[in-house]
């Protein structure tokens, strides 16, 4: 036997669902999900890894569109592959009957139950939408492919 | 024969200029289809699949 230096991979996975607090922690109301919602910003916007929650600052607008974008659905568990921690969300993301204007490029999923805390920015090649739908289809949900993934 | 919305309101397809198409990259999939009414842009929605997740690394790092 050998012992082998690691991040656990329960430990990866316990993040994901919040049970580990090692500075100022937050008081939840029950153990339900947290939910999450997913807004669109202007290829104009920066919006990076220093991103710490959402803003309406160079965010989309136009018919259709409410400040803040759609819910995001999670509607599996997160889990872990290997040593790999991940969650995906369950559905596409859809944004119905829209008129996007101004080119946008990114995507930002924040946690609307927490204060709406930044998770993670999702960037794409430049678009508009005309009276039509702009539908984001999700990846796989493991180990490799997974939207969200502690690896 | 279909309805498509448009910024004029809802229209015959017939009615109707139609293109589409697909770009894929390592990042995307995108299928895009707009309806033109002569020289007027009145539809465009777009289809992705996102391919490239983002991944943070968790490191447990060596003492001493």
């Amino acid at each position: 036997m050998a012992n082998t230096q690691a991040m656990c991979t329960s430990f990866k996975g316990e993040l994901l669902v919040g049970h580990h607090n090692f500075g100022t922690g937050v008081v939840r109301g029950s153990t339900a999900a947290d939910s999450f919602k997913a807004a669109l910003y202007l290829a104009s916007a920066t919006v990076n890894a220093s991103t710490t929650a959402y803003s309406a600052t160079n965010e989309v607008s136009g018919t259709n569109y409410t400040a803040g974008g759609v819910a995001v659905t999670f509607g599996t568990a997160p889990s872990t592959s290997g040593t790999t921690a991940f969650v995906t969300p369950s559905a596409s993301i859809t944004y119905t009957t829209v008129t996007l204007a101004t080119a946008f490029d990114a995507v930002l999923l924040y946690n609307s139950t927490q204060s709406n805390k930044a998770v993670s920015v999702h960037t794409f090649g430049s678009q508009t939408v005309t009276a039509g739908t702009f539908t984001l289809t999700m990846p796989t949900n493991d180990a490799s492919t997974g939207l969200i993934r502690l690896a | 024969m279909a309805i498509v919305t448009t910024t004029k309101g809802d229209m015959d397809d017939s009615l109707l200029e139609k293109k589409e198409g697909i770009i894929d990259n390592d990042n995307e999939t995108t299928q895009w289809v707009e309806y033109w009414l002569e020289s007027e842009l009145v539809h465009r929605s777009v289809h992705m699949t996102l391919k490239r997740n983002v991944a943070g690394e968790a490191v447990a790092q060596s003492l001493g």
